[in-house]
């Protein structure tokens, strides 16, 4: 009763609390000075038709660039903290079948599902959307498999070889820019294109789609390890 | 319009509340729970679409809303199978 009166007390506290945040809330009749820098000059600088795109890749590249070691680092810790409870072989397991709207409705979704995270992370310099969308869309696809039949067999050395080659060719792309272009993760090492087509805005394309490789196998891999491991 | 906006998110809100209400409330089952928290994410990213932020509305329309939903099915089959019915 005591805990009870308690919660809704602190419930309470909270709710005037964003209340009085909420009302005393007024939007910006105009953008503040970095956001009119970057609303002014990212179409002609870096070709790129979505504002939020430019700053994640280029302008705040080396953000991103730590995101992708902080979810690489992740998946391998999650690796080797699962990798104690693999199972030994192929063990018949009892699971019962999984039913036949999943299974004929994986079969349908799953393509379609990679298509579009493939295209959310092609695109991503056009239209929202991007590499981490596109690759959380692409790990999806694996699930969905993963759920449908808990036993297929998965290629995991081949998404451990796609993870490593685009982290890896991110990072190349990244050094190439301080010698051929501005500095380091400048899009500019390839010509802008014209703008508002999908060979445009230099290598952001090239970086997003990586990006959207190393996210989507990473995913894919923590995914496989969970459930490769015996329960207990 | 921006009343109409308005009216829509405050709208969302109390739906939103509604399905978090209906995912903590004990003893119902755990499928219901899953689908009504993975729900609450999905109105959340409507609403980030309509205060003008896609590209969070996607990350959490995939994150929050797909790829957890279907990690907490996933999981919850795998507790079916142990000792647990």
């Amino acid at each position: 009763m005591v805990r009870h009166l308690f919660v809704l007390l602190l419930l309470t506290a909270l709710g005037t609390l964003f209340f009085a945040l909420q009302a005393g809330f007024s939007p910006d009749s105009e953008l503040n000075q970095v956001g009119r820098y970057y609303a002014s000059h990212t179409a002609q600088d870096l070709g790129a038709a979505n504002i939020v795109t430019a700053i994640i890749v280029t302008y705040r590249g080396l953000d991103t660039l730590g995101e992708v070691t902080v979810l690489f680092l992740a998946s391998t810790i999650i690796g080797m903290v699962l990798s104690k409870g693999m199972q030994k072989g192929g063990k018949v397991s009892d699971l019962p079948p999984a039913g036949e709207l999943l299974s004929t409705g994986s079969r349908l979704l799953v393509p379609l599902i990679l298509l579009l995270g493939c295209y959310v992370f092609i695109n991503g310099h056009l239209t929202p959307g991007g590499g981490f969308q596109g690759g959380a869309i692409l790990a999806s696809a694996a699930l969905m498999l993963l759920l449908a039949d808990p036993l297929r067999p998965f290629n995991s050395r081949f998404i451990a070889v796609v993870e490593s080659t685009s982290g890896l060719l991110y990072v190349v792309i990244g050094v190439l820019g301080i010698f051929v272009a501005g500095g380091f993760l400048d899009n500019r090492i390839l010509p802008l294109g014209s703008y508002g087509t999908i060979f445009s805005a230099g290598a952001i394309p090239i970086i997003y789609t990586l990006i959207g490789l190393k996210v989507g196998a990473e995913f894919s891999s923590m995914l496989l390890k969970l459930s490769k491991t015996e329960e207990r | 319009m921006s009343e109409l906006l308005l009216a829509m998110s405050l709208l969302l809100s109390v739906v939103m509340v509604g399905a978090a209400l209906v995912a903590i409330q004990p003893g119902r089952s755990l499928p219901i729970i899953i689908l009504s928290s993975g729900l609450v994410s999905l109105l959340a990213s409507v609403q980030y679409l309509l205060l003008a932020a896609p590209d969070v509305a996607m990350t959490e329309a995939a994150i929050g809303s797909g790829l957890t939903t279907f990690l907490f099915f996933f999981v919850l089959s795998r507790v079916r199978g142990g000792d647990r019915g």
